[in-house]
């Protein structure tokens, strides 16, 4: 990209001072504005302070030039976060009809230095959406994740994406890869789910697919919420006792001696469906409920204590003959 | 000496607690572990203190107080990275200065309204600093910050231009019924939030404002029960604030599937640190003391009235206040002042605020005429309580009310032209 000398200007050993650049001898800086008594005051530095004087006057005067390109890139890289800067930066990109394929080589390289910053996350989506084409976007987004896999910006600009331009086809070959990387990968599950909902559904097949492939996995860490979580989201506009297997596999790994509490509190949960749908054997469903929450209120899940208290009060305020005076 | 047993901590069966990795670790498991060793040695050296200092843990009110006052004063260069977020800056300090009861001369309350008055837009809303553009969650941070010092002097509402805070609300609004955070800017569950919370707060709140947004919440809510911050992405601790005070501020709390926003939110406490994390298998983080842990009060609220449940506990958060309690003044105060994520991390205001928050939640059980403290530690911990939805004093919220609450509602039409 022609922005004359930013790439030497913007680096910190040879930052020159506006006054020593002729280019900008026309410019009057801005000063910053506190007011006379300013709080929360940030002793900037002097080049702080005179790329954002100089963004001021550009702004004020509306200027989209080189130089006011140029000067974004300064002003972004001392502050990332000045969504002021970044938003005038495209107001020049789009007056100037700059090359936007080397903008988005541009932002690649501020992301990688700033991973977790909504607004650089943010430009790269309306370069990626003026490009209409996000050929780059699932490998530079896999770069950002083997460095941090549960980045919430790479996740969602992955998801904006993936939607926009229909690039479903092998994202659950990336979900796989990820999960058998770190079974714990909470991101990776959520990602799933996002896949299945949006292309095939989660129909009867899918679904018998899906619990399968949660399972296997629970079986080989009953203590990862991640699956658990998952497993009970497949079922989420079902019922978990509609499907006979869910109840199945909790009583054999409750046989296994496992007492892993997300086991526990999916068993709780399926008999509290039961209860609701006026599944038979009401009394005995009901003290099963009750005193699982007592055991994970007692044994295997005393940090939540009161939680599972209040579940086991709720349950039994709802189903319980006592209460009701009839069954 | 204080009696061991009375901390979850120091209990017998405490190294149970630790993260079991079932012969399958990944690197989720080697993080937590890690983290885990850190609190447990804050942990252990607490332990020692205890024979010496029979009252603690205790809340190092002064060292946090210099702390925040100094930054008030001024910040290093360092702080250029947060050179967008001033209003944040004030209401951080503000709302901590706040819980800790620290008194404002009426001069520095007038001093701070008129700073944010410099940040607010000629076109309504309030920027990161003085002319930038406005953007929501300064917005949000300045209007809270506000309403904390119309408690020492009601001039400070002066700055505030309503009606064209009504008219920037009305510019960010999107068609799918959420807000952009500033012009041409990012849209999530964040700006729906700000916007809501401002429009309640100075009494802007009008059906074309709200229109499909309570829609845009729900669609957030996800298969685990938290909310994400856009339709599709994973349950978060902050987003799911955003999106539960939100639907309270709507009046749509029907919405939600409160029983998996509950059970998520539980989850969320870790076992062996007692503060939340932000997602499922995550690491603990203090600022998520009160991003989960004010969604507990709000829980209990819409449980109460509007499904009138009597299973609720008169006295306690369905979390661990103990707990949560332990993990902020054993694990999460710096030496210097100020509090933090975990152990080994730097200080910093947005942490400091959000920890002091959390602990004032965990203190303080509040249900309609019933209220009950449990104030872990030297009696002297005891913080000004939190009204959850916004986060400011109960009298920060009344003052804003008795302000603004017999002004006119905009006009609707009229903004909608403009």
């Amino acid at each position: 990209m022609s922005e004359g000398s930013s790439d030497d200007t913007g680096s910190h050993d040879t930052w020159v001072p506006f006054k020593d650049r002729p280019e900008w001898k026309d410019v009057k800086p801005i000063p910053q504005d506190d007011g006379p008594d300013p709080v929360v005051q940030i002793a900037y530095t002097d080049q702080f302070r005179e790329v954002y004087d100089y963004f001021r006057a550009v702004v004020a005067a509306d200027e989209k030039s080189e130089r006011a390109l140029s000067l974004t890139k300064e002003a972004a890289e001392l502050n990332p976060a000045n969504y002021s800067v970044w938003n005038y930066r495209r107001n020049i990109l789009q007056d100037l009809n700059k090359d936007l394929s080397n903008e988005l080589k541009y932002i690649s390289q501020v992301i990688e230095d700033n991973p977790k910053n909504y607004q650089v996350w943010h430009h790269r989506r309306v370069i990626v959406e003026w490009l209409e084409d996000a050929k780059d976007e699932l490998l530079f987004t896999e770069k950002i994740l083997q460095d941090d896999a549960k980045n919430y910006h790479a996740w969602q600009h992955r998801q904006w994406c993936i939607q926009q331009f229909s690039l479903w086809a092998k994202e659950l070959d990336y979900v796989d890869k990820l999960l058998k990387e770190d079974v714990r990968n909470n991101s990776a599950w959520n990602q799933r789910h996002f896949v299945i909902k949006n292309t095939t559904g989660y129909t009867d097949d899918v679904v018998v697919k899906e619990l399968k492939y949660a399972q296997d996995f629970i079986r080989k860490a009953p203590n990862n919420e991640s699956a658990w979580n998952y497993m009970k989201g497949v079922l989420l506009d079902r019922k978990l006792f509609d499907n006979p297997s869910v109840l199945e596999f909790c009583h054999d790994l409750y046989s296994k001696q496992i007492r892993s509490p997300f086991l526990i509190a999916c068993m709780i949960e399926s008999y509290e469906e039961m209860l609701e749908f006026g599944k038979p054997k009401k009394e005995e469903t009901l003290q099963k409920a009750l005193q699982l929450c007592n055991e994970l209120a007692e044994e295997h899940d005393t940090l939540r204590k009161e939680y599972w208290q209040y579940m086991g009060r709720s349950i039994a305020s709802k189903y319980g003959t006592d209460v009701s005076g009839d069954s | 000496m204080a009696d061991p047993s009375r901390f979850r901590c120091l209990s017998p069966s405490f190294d149970c607690r630790r993260f079991n990795d079932e012969g399958v670790p990944t690197q989720t498991s080697v993080e937590q572990k890690q983290v885990e060793e850190s609190v447990i040695k804050c942990y252990n050296h607490f332990k020692t203190s205890l024979d010496v200092f029979p009252d603690v843990p205790f809340l190092e009110r002064e060292t946090h107080e210099q702390f925040l006052i100094k930054g008030l004063h001024g910040l290093s260069s360092s702080y250029e990275c947060l050179d967008s977020s001033r209003p944040w800056l004030c209401y951080w300090i503000l709302h901590s200065l706040e819980l800790l009861e620290v008194p404002i001369t009426e001069e520095r309350a007038l001093q701070i309204a008129k700073f944010l008055g410099k940040c607010q837009d000629p076109e309504g809303g309030f920027g990161g600093g003085p002319m930038q553009f406005p953007h929501l969650a300064p917005t949000y941070a300045a209007v809270n910050a506000l309403c904390i010092l119309a408690n020492i002097t009601e001039k400070a509402f002066d700055v505030l231009d309503r009606e064209k805070l009504y008219k920037f609300l009305m510019r960010m609004k999107t068609s799918e019924g959420a807000f952009k955070m500033h012009q041409d800017g990012e849209v999530d569950i964040r700006g729906v939030y700000c916007a809501l919370s401002v429009a309640r707060l100075t009494n802007i709140m009008t059906k074309e404002l709200t229109l499909n947004t309570a829609e845009f919440i729900t669609r957030c809510q996800t298969y685990e029960g938290g909310f994400a911050g856009y339709p599709g992405l994973e349950a978060h601790g902050g987003y799911t604030f955003c999106g539960i005070a939100a639907l309270v501020l709507l009046g749509h709390t029907e919405r939600c599937d409160l029983r998996s926003l509950l059970r998520w939110t539980a989850n969320r406490q870790t076992q062996l640190e007692g503060g939340f994390q932000g997602r499922t298998n995550k690491l603990v983080d203090g600022c998520y003391s009160f991003w989960q842990g004010a969604t507990f009060p709000i829980i209990h609220m819409i449980m109460c009235t509007d499904d009138d449940d009597q299973s609720l506990s008169a006295e306690r958060w369905m979390f661990n206040q103990e707990a949560l309690q332990e993990y902020i003044l054993i694990c999460c105060q710096h030496v210097h002042g100020g509090l933090i994520d975990k152990p080994g991390k730097a200080r910093d205001h947005y942490h400091t605020c959000y920890c002091l928050s959390g602990l004032s939640v965990a203190q303080h059980f509040v249900g309609g005429s019933l209220s009950n403290d449990i104030i872990l530690g030297n009696p002297q911990n005891n913080l000004r309580p939190v009204q959850p939805v916004y986060n400011i004093s109960l009298d920060s919220v009344m003052m804003a009310q008795k302000h603004f609450g017999s002004m006119k509602l905009p006009c609707e039409n009229e903004s909608l032209t403009s």
